[in-house]
């Protein structure tokens, strides 16, 4: 037991991002009756004023870093590392949500205070340590997340999305749950460290079948939230229905978080294990890469399109889990932040040709973008560039770094599918480029009108940050693997 | 700076300039693009002048790191084998500039932004010492090609774009997956110095490994040339394609393939190479013939062209998995006629184009009398692609026939009657397009060559000549890198000289002893 329960000025440090985000949060929900009058923009600029100063706080406990609460929390380069990505989502899309928003004439203030929450709950996961911890930050990131998904309630397709998220999603924390409890059944622990131990050096070790059941339910739980083969189904349809701005912050900001949390479990207390797991994440990263990249070719809903590409590079993460070394963890990383950028600035581009109510988001509505927005086109083309994993960009070094940590842990036959999945994945990437830049302008982009410059800067920042990391991939690479030391 | 790194980054820099110019102002956009590539190529002229021959390293090296983890690093260089090659995208450059000044009337500054773009990346492929950095190049110069083709090309240009970039595609992600398997064995991505350890045998394949590596790059590569049965992709990404896509297209990125194979398979893979050259030849020669044969019964005279360049390409793969100097020396000369004489075709077709608006050899006739100049360049082009002495392709060609007579005879029967089919196809097309009765529609539209065009073909003509008769101002660089490449397919090599009839045995055997 420990001596006394009054948390340290250095504990408080360390939590210290989450309790911005919370505060925030919660001041906004408060104000919202109050500046119901006064116009919108207030609430996103304290909203992003809050992500901004969580950002230092992030900086700041790592500058102080180490455990917290009873080792509850890890504040190290790892948490750090995931931390700012999560943050740095939520800021984008808090950005891009400013004219869409005023768009849709939606609720502001409600929506700011949902972001912050999830956001919160999302660096929560990236630091906790502790099964219980993860799981309060996975319900806190998740709960939050299904409103954001609903959020335009007139919209049938929002409610739908919304309603499926939240049913599928707790049927899968269930399953987190539940495995959570096997395994303090069996370790009589719920701290990483001590459970790697246990399942390490106990006499007598625990029978392999329950730490096989309790692994596959863990697998289960996390699965659904990354969107991997078999829990990947419910991606499309949220992925469509929710807002432009919430579906790429789905796809960046949750799937960051869970595989922080999928990393820390799976490369720490179940390392032991690893032989058994690994089989199952090879098939798992197989099956949603080449799921994803199928499906994808045949649709016609630009945003259904980049949610089956966001299965599949998913898929890609878990070839870099698969191998499970310091090199694949940090490999995965840097994917991560990579597939943070240019898929939040795709989407960014999807919500600003979208118009009100969402018309125009089918992959023919990009017709000869390139003609009336050159601008835009020009980075949607360096994000789509990205994605197939063309040099000099973000994504590219993502599948080369994923790739090589297979190919060090001897994964020949993964990584050869996994490069050729990749250029089946190029072709729905190149029909959008050819639909903006080698047809006539249709309808949509005609009418479109100049990007805010909320949106711009969003756009700038996403392929800014997308070409540095194809050019300079050291940035971040380099923490990544300082980061990535946790492993073993 | 080196001289090789401003080639390298002046187009970059032209694309900038490009970028800031109003998109309105058509004629500053082709003076700039023009300049640029002018400059460029008379800075590659300097790497020509200043090249020494005597010297057995790479020059005009530089070679600082990249990126700390894995270690990659900017490590460029030439040799004799890429120092034509890189002139000669400098060179084909302006002159896709030139073609398209009039060809080229919508999204203008895109047009040049790409075409002076992709300069950057031609050369970077045929400098890059690094393989990392080869097969960013690699990658970076299929991009622009495929927005020229999609984008400017003809009615069929959306598929013919998608074709052309996935079959590049699929070939070079399994060439990265060798590339990185390369980097896991030998902890490096320097291509020096994992060629010296294989040739000091302290980077040994076992011969699975070797040929599945050896495949991997093959592909890509192949892909590229392009080999049969992978050319499907050739002859429509060339008849759609822009005429100076068409150009660079032909003259410099088939090359890329070639260069592989010289640069990469050989050296890195002797053992997996020589024991698939006969397969390789096989492929080759039905190339060589398959290609003439579909070409003479093209009615579209771009395809036509597409398809003389399968059969053209069979003889510099022919050439080199012949493993002799001279068919060495033939490929890489082969190379350099390719992108001189069929990219003059191409050029010549495109100023046939501008003025009929058509590329059915059936719209035309009699064209010889409105356009006499025009006829006698046309004339010279085609005399030069199907091999007549004194002019370039006969030298290439006729090295390769030599070099592969010492492996192999038959190889070289089959092989020269793709000479006498190129002189079918080429002679037959000349005669219907030029003379005889002109329609109606060629006597109103078709005039004689006017100061830019014989601008933009006049150095072609003249090369054609020059590299036919004084090959010494070229072969020389070529012979010294072509040999110090033999040698390194021979060191380390366990293959079997049994295979061959004792009697048989080639200078080139008893060297290899």
């Amino acid at each position: 037991m420990p001596d006394s329960f009054v948390p340290s000025p250095q504990e408080i440090l360390r939590i210290l991002p989450e309790l911005v985000l919370v505060l925030a949060g919660t001041l906004i929900m408060v104000l919202t009756p109050l500046w119901r009058r006064q116009g919108d923009g207030r609430f996103g600029v304290l909203s992003l004023g809050a992500l901004a100063a969580a950002l230092v706080a992030t900086v700041a406990a790592h500058v102080h870093r180490g455990p917290a609460f009873q080792q509850m929390l890890e504040v190290d380069g790892f948490a750090t590392f995931f931390r700012l990505l999560v943050i740095g989502v939520g800021g984008l899309t808090a950005l891009l949500s400013l004219p869409y928003l005023r768009r849709e004439q939606a609720e502001p203030g409600e929506y700011h205070a949902l972001l912050l929450f999830s956001v919160a709950g999302q660096s929560l996961m990236a630091a906790a340590n502790e099964l219980i911890m993860i799981f309060i930050g996975l319900e806190i990131s998740s709960i939050a997340s299904y409103i954001l998904a609903g959020y335009l309630r007139e919209d049938r397709r929002a409610t739908e999305a919304a309603l499926k998220y939240f049913l599928l999603g707790s049927f899968a924390t269930a399953f987190l749950l539940y495995g959570v409890a096997w395994i303090y059944g069996m370790t009589g622990s719920t701290h990483l460290g001590e459970i790697q131990a246990a399942l390490t050096v106990a006499a007598p070790p625990p029978s392999e079948l329950l730490v096989a059941v309790a692994a596959a339910m863990m697998f289960a739980g996390l699965a659904f939230k990354v969107s991997v083969w078999p829990f990947q189904v419910w991606a499309p349809d949220v992925y469509q229905g929710a807002p432009s701005p919430v579906a790429g912050f789905l796809s960046a900001g949750p799937k960051a978080a869970a595989f922080a949390v999928f990393l820390r479990i799976f490369l720490t207390a179940f390392e032991p294990a690893a032989e058994r797991w690994a089989a199952f994440v090879w098939w798992s990263a197989l099956i949603s890469m080449t799921l994803g990249n199928f499906a994808a070719l045949v649709q016609s809903d630009i945003k259904r399109l980049l949610a089956y590409s966001s299965i599949a590079h998913a898929g890609y993460v878990l070839v870099a889990v698969t191998a499970h070394s310091e090199a694949g963890a940090a490999a995965a990383m840097f994917y991560l932040a990579a597939y943070a950028l240019m898929n939040v600035g795709a989407f960014a581009v999807v919500a600003h040709l979208a118009r009100k109510g969402e018309r125009y988001v089918e992959v023919e509505d990009f017709a000869g973008l390139a003609v009336t927005q050159p601008g835009a086109a020009a980075l949607f083309a360096i994000f789509l560039l990205s994605l197939i994993g063309v040099p000099p960009t973000a994504g590219f070094f993502g599948k080369f770094y994923v790739f090589k940590a297979a190919l060090d842990a001897d994964l020949v036959g993964l990584t050869v599918l996994g490069l050729l999945n990749s250029a089946v994945g190029a072709y729905y990437y190149l029909r959008i480029l050819v639909v903006m830049y080698m047809r006539e302008p249709g309808e949509a982009a005609a009418s479109a009108p100049a990007p805010t410059s909320a949106t711009r800067v969003a756009l700038w920042i996403c392929a800014f940050g997308t070409l540095l990391l194809g050019v300079w991939p050291s940035l971040i690479l380099g923490s990544a693997e300082r980061a990535a030391a946790f492993v073993r | 700076m080196t001289l090789l790194n401003l080639c390298l980054a002046l187009p970059v820099a032209g694309f900038l300039l490009i970028l800031a110019i109003p998109k309105e102002n058509h004629r500053a956009i082709r003076t700039a693009a023009l300049a640029v590539s002018l400059l460029v190529f008379g800075l590659s002229l300097g790497l020509a002048v200043r090249f020494d021959t005597s010297l057995p390293a790479y020059q005009f090296v530089t070679n600082v790191p990249w990126i700390a983890s894995p270690a990659i690093r900017y490590h460029v260089g030439i040799d004799g084998l890429s120092l034509w090659l890189v002139i000669l995208s400098t060179l084909l450059t302006p002159v896709g500039v030139l073609v398209s000044w009039r060809y080229i009337d919508r999204r203008v500054k895109e047009f040049y932004a790409l075409l002076i773009l992709m300069e950057s990346g031609l050369i970077g492929v045929f400098v890059a010492l690094d393989l990392f950095l080869f097969y960013v190049f690699w990658e970076v110069s299929l991009i622009p090609m495929y927005f020229l083709i999609g984008v400017w090309g003809h009615e069929r240009r959306i598929y013919a774009a998608v074709k052309f970039f996935l079959f590049t595609m699929a070939g070079s992600v399994l060439m990265l997956a060798a590339i990185i398997y390369l980097y896991t064995q030998a902890a490096t991505f320097d291509y020096p110095a994992i060629l010296s350890l294989v040739a000091e045998g302290r980077l040994r394949f076992s011969p699975l490994e070797e040929t599945l590596l050896f495949l991997g790059f093959f592909l890509a590569f192949a892909i590229k040339v392009p080999l049969f049965p992978l050319h499907t992709w050739l002859p429509d990404a060339h008849v759609e394609a822009p005429t100076a896509g068409s150009v660079i297209l032909a003259s410099v990125m088939l090359k890329m393939g070639t260069y592989g194979l010289l640069r990469f398979s050989l050296p890195l893979f002797p053992s997996a190479s020589r024991e698939h050259a006969p397969w390789i030849a096989v492929l080759a020669i039905i190339g060589i013939i398959y290609g003439a044969l579909v070409a003479m019964v093209q009615p579209n005279m771009k395809k036509l062209v597409a398809y003389s360049s399968v059969s053209h390409l069979g003889f510099v793969v022919l050439g080199i998995f012949s493993f002799t100097q001279l068919g060495l020396d033939g490929a890489v000369y082969q190379m350099l006629n390719h992108g001189i004489s069929t990219g003059a075709l191409f050029v010549l077709v495109g100023f046939l184009y501008e003025r009929r608006h058509s590329l059915e050899i059936a719209d035309y006739g009699g064209v010889a009398t409105p356009a006499p100049n025009l006829a006698v360049v046309f004339m010279i082009t085609t005399l030069a692609s199907i091999g007549l002495p004194v002019l370039n392709n006969f030298v290439g060609e006729y090295l390769v026939l030599q070099g592969t007579a010492q492996v192999n005879f038959r190889w070289t029967v089959f092989a020269a009657i793709g000479i006498i089919l190129s002189a079918c196809y080429m002679l037959w097309l000349y005669q219907r397009a030029f003379f005889g009765a002109a329609p109606e529609p060629v006597r109103a539209h078709v005039h004689d060559l006017s100061p830019r065009e014989w601008s933009a073909i006049l150095p072609l003509v003249v090369l054609m000549v020059w590299m036919g008769t004084a090959t010494q101002t070229f072969l020389p660089p070529i012979g010294a890198a072509n040999a110090r490449i033999l040698e390194h397919t021979r060191q380390n090599v366990e293959f079997h000289v049994k295979q061959r009839p004792p009697g048989a045995a080639s200078a080139e055997v008893a060297r290899a002893r």
